[in-house]
């Protein structure tokens, strides 16, 4: 049974450090700046929810599970506000 | 295990170094925000993955960085805009 | 070599990378953000370092506090910087300074090769008596307990800057609330951020505060994420900077060097001397002072970053 769950954290961090590979390489090669944000905010945070999942059959107790879950619901939330916010400064400044 | 845990986050350290490449470039003020908004998203991982390989108090550093990651961006929209102004007509305490 | 001895030195690298570029970047918003980011690495380099409190304090404030404080100022400098005016610092100077960074570095660097093996430490000398303090949390024994006159002065400097920010102020516009506040747009992404996180921030802020007594937390940690809440509340337009002539704002912001104080005059009537705990109520005397001193630091280091007081400019529309 452990192999098993160890089976998963490998398979899902190794897909999410993929994901933010992927963002970043978004981040560096995409040709302007709503392309790079929408680039980081979908890759990076699909990638930190994927590690987060595989790092949940290492926890110790139910307390630690949630407290990973906490992490990336506050991310998400933060980050998925921000982007609008950035965005609609970068439609404004452009206009 | 742990072993693979502090691969992954060596992995993630190499491209928030990335990352940098485009704080450096910029151009805009925009791209270096949201290259630092990478680095606290990638900080974030770095710390679980910490706290899954048996450091539990790495859990508690990134929920705070969680939080406060947003305070950055958002203080950086916003400081562009005006202060909130009165008119002349509002009285002032 | 173990794996997270190479994470740690490139860590390590690039916290000096990262370092490299805030001092020579040419503009000031780069740097700011770059120093935001360093702010963030060191506090992984703390856990490489196996500090939690560190890295909590150096998360919270370098990350939230003092990153929106130097935002906003860039904000506000980079306008006034388009009139012209940029004094020539002499080349003698920059000189002058980078020797002595290399000279301080090069004696902490020789200082820490020659130690001999094992290093000397204080570290187990500082575990013997954590029983009779009651804390299980050395760091929060030592900032309480072996050294509270130091966490005594911390609060009253912190106290005193803030009184300096205020000094800044006009003389008239002493009774002015500080200019720190953006309109709000309801409905907004921004308001909804706020409504989210500031509940979250203000719970996860006061239970480091509660377990900063057994585990990796404490006061100026917590007492620093409720402050980034104010500030992220102030931003988001949600909530206002009170006048600094509000007197409950004053008494709040005294209470908690206040009671640090008298409990540690009480000191000399229990056991003897100045910051005494008495044994068996010393844990009970060092949570009473953390719960003091959370709001009252809270809002010292939300006012710094809010600004003296200053007169609302009128808008002419």
């Amino acid at each position: 049974m452990s192999t098993v769950l160890d089976l998963l954290t490998i398979v899902f961090v190794s897909v999410g450090v993929f994901f933010f590979v992927a963002g970043t390489v978004g981040l560096l090669r995409f040709p302007d700046t709503l392309t790079r944000l929408h680039a980081l905010t979908k890759a990076d945070n699909l990638g930190l929810g994927l590690i987060v999942i595989g790092l949940l059959p290492r926890v110790d107790s139910p307390q630690d599970a949630l407290k990973l879950i906490l992490v990336w619901a506050l991310v998400l939330v933060a980050s998925s506000n921000s982007s609008q916010l950035i965005a609609r400064k970068v439609r404004r400044e452009e206009s | 295990m742990t072993e693979f845990l502090f691969v992954a986050a060596i992995l993630v350290l190499i491209t928030l170094t990335l990352s940098l490449a485009r704080v450096l470039r910029g151009p805009a003020k925009v791209d270096r925000m949201m290259a630092a908004q990478l680095l606290g998203t990638g900080g974030i991982a770095i710390l679980l993955l910490a706290a899954g390989s048996g450091l539990k108090a790495a859990a508690d550093v990134a929920l705070t960085l969680a939080l406060l990651s947003a305070l950055a961006a958002v203080a950086f929209v916003k400081s562009g805009e005006r202060l909130a102004t009165r008119t002349k007509n509002d009285k002032q305490p | 070599m173990n794996t997270d001895l190479i994470f740690c030195m490139g860590l390590a690298l690039l916290i000096l990378g990262v370092a490299v570029f805030v001092v020579g970047s040419r503009e000031p918003f780069p740097a700011v953000v770059g120093f935001v980011i360093f702010g963030l690495l060191v506090s992984i380099a703390w856990m490489c370092l196996s500090a939690p409190d560190v890295a909590l304090t150096e998360a919270a404030i370098g990350g939230g506090v003092t990153g929106a404080l130097l935002l906003v100022a860039t904000a506000r400098l980079g306008d006034s910087s388009k009139k012209g005016q940029k004094t020539k610092t002499p080349m003698g100077f920059h000189g002058l300074v980078i020797l002595l960074c290399v000279a301080v570095s090069a004696g902490l660097i020789a200082v820490v090769l020659t130690f001999p093996e094992p290093a000397p430490t204080l570290a187990l000398v500082a575990l013997e008596p954590l029983e009779s303090t009651g804390v299980k949390n050395p760091v929060t024994a030592v900032l309480l307990a072996y050294r509270a006159l130091d966490t005594l002065l911390e609060t009253v400097v912190v106290l005193l800057a803030m009184a300096g920010v205020w000094s800044l102020a006009k003389d008239s516009d002493w009774s002015k609330t500080p200019l720190f506040g953006y309109s709000p747009e309801p409905g907004g992404p921004l308001v909804l951020l706020a409504k989210v996180l500031i509940p979250v921030g203000v719970i996860f802020g006061i239970y480091m505060v509660w377990t900063g007594s057994d585990h990796p937390g404490g006061k100026f940690q917590g007492a620093a994420i409720l402050a980034a809440m104010g500030i992220l509340g102030l931003v988001a337009g949600v909530t206002s900077v009170p006048a600094v002539t509000n007197a409950k704002l004053r008494w709040l912001l005294v209470l908690g060097p206040a009671v640090f104080l008298v409990v540690g005059l009480m000191g000399f009537l229990s056991v003897g001397y100045f910051l005494a705990w008495p044994p068996g109520l010393s844990k009970a005397v060092i949570v009473l002072i953390e719960v003091a001193l959370t709001p009252s630091l809270a809002l010292m280091l939300g006012l710094l970053v809010a600004g003296p007081p200053r007169q609302l400019p009128t808008s002419n529309s």
